[in-house]
């Protein structure tokens, strides 16, 4: 062993360090290539994005389509929700948001419909269905309300429905993705 | 322990096989004469039926893995396949289904009878952490498990309990990409867990061991919680506590039979026999029994505390609820192990059963209203039982005195038995 008296380090100290710090490189760099194969896979990654013809969704009606696995819920909203959407004091939200910031049109709300807490699918996409508090959509796993613009407002989730990045190609066509 | 080991190779094989690997000498050391404390009683026979658990759960998982198939598409099926098709397939499935429920079961039961009795506390910390440990592996075992039907709760569960990883700040959303392959529970997913379900067994049973050696180093607790003095307060292994074992085992295999044979489904959940839909949560979530009492914890954090938000708060309380258990040995302050000399912890303990029931039952309803209090204030407790009852009662709580000896405990012989004859309680 290279125990000395003296605090000089001495070569054999140095080659002992540089060769420790060489092999902890090398594991590394075989332990990442182990850890990335879970990451998503280039057949994951190449989703390609979809077009939806909104033509046929009436005022009130909702559609759900399915993008990158996950719901997206489109909803033709009504007069009513969208005022009770615009007239929402933003101070007073969780995650605050404009209306005006999560729609491209005022009547199209297009939004990922999975929870922002756990990753449920929120109600409120079938007539029939309960939608909350605040007219709009309820997640049933653990109580979380949001509002007509997809905004949380009471329950234990943290953020808004995800707006995904979408467009208009004509009056009643979007391209998500 | 009892020093020297006194096994005799009885012949020339056995001689010859000892001086190169002295594996009969360490069964018989372990096994046959290993000394066990006189008086234990049957709530210890449940480390032998936990070893016959996973023991059941491995034999039973190999073959269903044999025709299975861990794929979105074929796995719901694969899974009625072997119910309708594979010879004994039904049998075989409703053994590991409910073999699971009664892992958990007499896993629950191991650790109360821990608790009661101040198992983990010195010199057996250790042992109790690694037992800890083993209930962790059996938690992700039974979740991954639990998703492999995919079925409506199983795709369900796994959404809800990968997305906890979410919360967790910055690192959050690539660990749940990379948890699950994707950016959602998918085909990915669901063949990682068949992978890691399959490998977990055998985790457990590497600290099965680690926990058995170092239950052998330190020796039995007992139900007087005293620590043993001579060879006259211990008996032999075998016949002794391997007789003791096999009987409880043999109760427990009744009540076991009972779910195999007669209400099969009664632990699970119907939901779970409808194929995984993405587009569509049930109404209700919920997972196996045996982990709802963390799960009411989760759903009770419904308040942000300050900048943590409320869905970081749930998972920081659920992961705590289990976290505080690796540091109870050094929570309790009492010197006194067994609750039958510790007359308030004794009730204290029993409110605190009351409230993991409790806790699992809310756990089961929906979260709102009344059950969301009523959560909160259990959730509450349950972490007050560790932080706040546990340091203080060993401060202020005026313990009944020890037995001499365990010996003197059982076969009587001064009035210091009196305390351990006042509360006979669960002799079998």
């Amino acid at each position: 062993m290279a125990t000395t008296d003296t605090d000089e380090p001495t070569r054999r100290d140095f080659l002992y360090v540089a060769t420790g710090a060489f092999a902890a490189i090398g594991v590394g760099g075989i332990a990442w290539p182990l850890i990335d194969q879970m990451n998503p896979d280039a057949s994951a990654l190449a989703l390609a994005s979809i077009e939806v013809d909104l033509s046929p969704v009436e005022v009130g009606q909702s559609i759900t389509v399915k993008w990158r696995g996950k719901p997206v819920f489109i909803r033709h909203r009504t007069a009513k929700e969208i005022e009770e959407a615009e007239g929402v004091d933003v101070l007073e939200l969780r995650d605050p948001q404009l209306d005006a910031d999560r729609v491209i049109k005022p009547e199209w709300l297009v939004m990922v419909g999975i929870c922002t807490h756990l990753g449920c699918v929120p109600k409120g996409q079938q007539v029939s269905d309960e939608k909350g508090d605040y007219d709009g959509w309820f997640c049933p796993c653990h109580g979380s309300h949001y509002d007509s613009s997809g905004r949380i407002r009471r329950g234990p989730a943290p953020l808004n429905l995800e707006v995904p990045d979408y467009a208009f190609q004509s009056d009643d066509k979007i391209k998500i993705g | 322990m009892s020093g020297e080991s006194t096994y005799q190779p009885s012949n020339g094989f056995t001689r010859w096989l000892d001086d190169r690997l002295p594996i009969v000498r360490l069964s018989y050391d372990s096994f046959i004469v290993y000394p066990t404390p006189r008086n234990l009683n049957y709530w210890w026979t449940f480390g032998a039926i936990l070893t016959f658990c996973l023991a059941i759960q491995i034999v039973t998982g190999i073959v269903l893995a044999m025709h299975y198939t861990p794929h979105v598409s074929m796995a719901f099926n694969s899974v009625e396949h072997i119910m309708r098709d594979v010879n004994y397939g039904w049998l075989i499935r409703y053994v590991h289904a409910n073999g699971a429920s009664m892992f958990f079961l007499a896993c629950y039961i191991h650790m109360f009878r821990g608790l009661y009795y101040g198992s983990y506390k010195a010199p057996r910390e250790v042992l109790w952490i690694l037992g800890v440990m083993i209930y962790l592996l059996m938690m992700a075992a039974g979740f991954m498990g639990y998703v492999l039907p995919w079925g409506q709760m199983s795709f369900w569960g796994a959404t809800v309990i990968t997305n906890l990883f979410g919360a967790i700040p910055l690192i959050g959303e690539p660990l749940r990409e990379w948890l699950w392959g994707g950016f959602s529970v998918d085909n990915p997913t669901l063949n990682r867990f068949f992978s890691l379900h399959y490998l977990i067994p055998f985790l457990i049973a590497g600290v099965v061991v680690l926990h058995v050696w170092a239950l052998h180093v330190t020796g039995q607790n007992n139900p007087d919680g005293i620590n043993v003095k001579s060879d006259q307060d211990t008996v032999r292994f075998t016949p002794y506590a391997t007789i003791k074992d096999v009987f409880g085992l043999s109760l427990f295999m009744i009540l076991f039979a009972y779910f195999v044979f007669f209400n099969p489904n009664a632990l699970g959940h119907a939901d779970n026999y409808i194929e995984a839909n993405p587009l569509v949560t049930p109404p209700h979530i919920v997972p196996e029994w045996y982990l709802l009492p963390f799960y009411a914890i989760l759903r009770a954090i419904t308040f942000d505390i300050g900048p943590i938000s409320s869905k970081l708060g749930g998972v920081i309380a659920m992961f705590g609820a289990i976290a505080v258990l690796f540091v109870l040995p050094w929570l309790d302050t009492s010197k006194v192990r067994s609750a039958r000399f510790r007359p308030l912890y004794k009730q204290f303990f029993w409110i605190f059963v009351l409230v993991c029931l409790g806790l699992g039952y809310l756990g089961g309803q929906p979260a709102e209203g009344k059950f969301v209090v009523a959560a909160q204030i259990l959730t509450a407790y349950y972490f007050a039982h560790f932080f706040i009852i546990l340091p203080v009662l060993g401060l202020v709580e005026k313990t009944k005195p020890l037995p001499e000896s365990i010996a003197q405990a059982v076969l009587g012989g001064g009035g210091g038995g009196a305390g351990a004859a006042a509360s006979p309680e669960k002799r079998g």
